[in-house]
């Protein structure tokens, strides 16, 4: 039985890591005067006051914008990065390691240093508070990340499968779509989730380059605060709803995490 | 960089058996066209801006001022570089990296050993303690400033009493507490990737030369862990080097400059002061250092490769 103290351990350290969340849940189903007090209220009457009035105050156009920049530049990071990483693990170039380095030398540099030249042609070009604006920059920031978790994935394929398709006479985009698409299907929808995750949470760029018409749900957030200071309950409801995507998407593929954030060199 | 090995580990295919320079030219260029499309994206729109910042940094250009846009040299240059606020900036971000990373893997190598262990409810923990990293960075921010450190109504406070504000008391530890506790499952996930990967035999092995698990731990476990703690390490410096949305809502880089790190400075000298030559020169200064850290950082990657190739 001396091992039920790491148990219990562990268990601590998971409740402890936890609690915030858990605070910030509970916070939100609290009344404003439960949510401020000290001390804290344990025991309270749950009530939805704090999610009607988020929605109130147009949270929905905020989580559009954040869906669509999402979605479209994880579609194009996607179209964009599945060939790439072909031409760089089954069909490689001759120089596929420098293409490699660049793409992930790319992750490195400071957005910050971007920010200023990135501003102005989008300002130029009349794109300012635009959701597409949002797409393109999200994607080049996923990209790299797309390409080496792709390329992960792709190295896995038996060249023996490829080989036997290229023997029964299929041409290069039958045997893509027929033979290596089945396989890698699952790495492409970790690479999707883990593309979703940061364009969801982004907040560096959407701040900087959107407003009121593009603004995505953490611009909410941040509107939410200066003008509502001390509604504590109501800023944890809209602190929940948008978290909850990607807490779900986590959860529900915890595998494909690690392997995602490693850039597929962790599998 | 080990070239070497990373060549091994394509299955390099051979190019048509035809020879003749056409088919093989031909043959170069149906290999390079699906990537030249993620080339193409790529050059353009992240080293397209690095260019046009060069070109801004000569410039002394104040957006507040109209007409007052000329070309100055290198003057944006001595002037941040000599300028105390980006020194402090750098000093910030440095600490601010630093402490993050070094406690969340500290913390987060003890929850993987925690974790590598087969217990009642194993999955439930790993789930709870992932949940932190995949909270909106703004979401966690926010809550942590006003529901944790708040002096009148916070937990930490509601908890242990007092009235101390731990935000202007403690600016840099709210900051990287906050950061620590996101960025910890993150570590804790790639360090219980390597965990799970080590074979059984060896500890067996070391077990039944009579070594203790502590000896165990630190003389087989840890130097095979090496190459885990280095790429987690390394890519929370990557994304934590950026902090942005922390700074920007727990503390605004202050008191004074206290918490200002480089993006938060660069961020106001663009959009507080519109001073866009010196934040295009900081912005330059930036990307060199980060180049010469970003090449010790791919030479512990293409050390990862080497890894994986050789088990």
């Amino acid at each position: 039985m001396r091992r039920l103290p790491w148990t219990i351990l562990a268990w601590a350290a998971g409740l402890v890591f936890f609690f915030p969340v858990l605070w910030m849940v509970l916070t939100g189903f609290k009344r404003e005067a439960d949510a401020a007090s000290n001390p804290p209220t344990w025991v309270f009457t749950p009530t939805l006051d704090g999610y009607r009035q988020v929605f109130d105050r147009d949270l929905t156009p905020y989580l559009l914008n954040s869906l669509m920049a999402s979605l479209f530049s994880t579609l194009l990071v996607l179209v964009l990065a599945t060939p790439a990483a072909y031409a760089l693990s089954l069909r490689p170039v001759g120089k596929w390691r420098d293409a490699l380095f660049f793409f992930i030398s790319t992750k490195m540099l400071p957005a910050v240093a971007a920010l200023l030249p990135i501003y102005l042609v989008v300002k130029e070009l009349g794109m300012l508070d635009n959701v597409w604006t949002m797409v393109i920059l999200y994607s080049a920031m996923n990209l790299p990340l797309a390409i080496w978790m792709m390329r992960s994935f792709l190295l896995e394929v038996p060249a023996s499968v490829l080989e036997a398709a290229e023997m029964d006479g299929a041409g290069l985009l039958v045997s893509i779509r027929r033979v290596l698409l089945p396989i890698v299907s699952p790495g492409l929808a970790a690479t999707a989730l883990i593309c979703f995750i940061f364009s969801w949470n982004e907040f560096f760029f959407a701040v900087n380059l959107t407003a009121t018409r593009a603004g995505t749900a953490p611009i909410f957030l941040v509107g939410f605060i200066s003008s509502e200071g001390l509604f504590l309950a109501r800023l944890c409801a809209a602190a929940t709803l948008v978290s909850l995507p990607v807490v779900l998407a986590g959860w529900l593929a915890q595998k494909q995490l690690v392997r995602g954030l490693s850039m597929g060199a962790v599998k | 960089m080990s070239s070497a090995t990373l060549e091994k580990e394509a299955p390099v295919r051979p190019a048509s058996k035809r020879a003749g320079p056409a088919a093989s030219r031909r043959d170069r260029w149906s290999r390079r066209a699906p990537l030249l499309p993620a080339l193409i994206f790529a050059i353009v729109v992240t080293q397209v801006p690095f260019l046009v910042t060069l070109y801004l940094s000569t410039l002394s250009w104040n957006a507040l001022r109209p007409g007052s846009r000329e070309f100055t040299g290198l003057s944006n240059y001595a002037t941040v570089l000599s300028d105390g606020r980006l020194r402090a900036a750098l000093v910030n971000t440095v600490v601010l990296t630093a402490s993050s990373v070094v406690v969340s893997v500290l913390i987060g190598l003890g929850l993987a050993i925690l974790l590598d262990r087969k217990f009642p409810g194993r999955g439930v923990v790993r789930t709870l303690l992932i949940t932190p990293f995949l909270v909106m960075p703004m979401a966690a921010a926010l809550l942590w400033k006003h529901a944790i450190y708040n002096p009148a109504y916070g937990l930490i406070n509601g908890i242990l009493g007092g009235d101390t504000d731990w935000v202007s008391g403690y600016p840099m530890v709210a900051v990287v507490a906050t950061l620590v506790w996101q960025w910890t499952p993150f570590m804790m996930l790639i360090i219980l990737a390597g965990l799970q990967s080590q074979s059984l035999e060896t500890l067996e092995a070391a077990r039944v030369d009579g070594a203790s698990a502590w000896q165990t731990f630190l003389h087989i476990t840890l130097p095979y862990l090496r190459p885990y703690l280095e790429l987690s390490a390394l890519l929370g410096s990557i994304y934590l080097v950026q902090t942005f949305d922390a700074v920007f809502t727990i503390t605004q880089g202050g008191p004074g400059t206290a918490t200002t790190n480089l993006p938060y400075e660069i961020y106001l000298t663009t959009f507080r002061k519109f001073e866009y030559g010196e934040a295009a020169a900081a912005g330059v200064v930036v990307v060199i250092g980060t180049i010469a850290v970003a090449t010790f950082a791919l030479r512990v990657i293409s050390g990862l490769f080497k890894m994986e190739v050789s088990r």
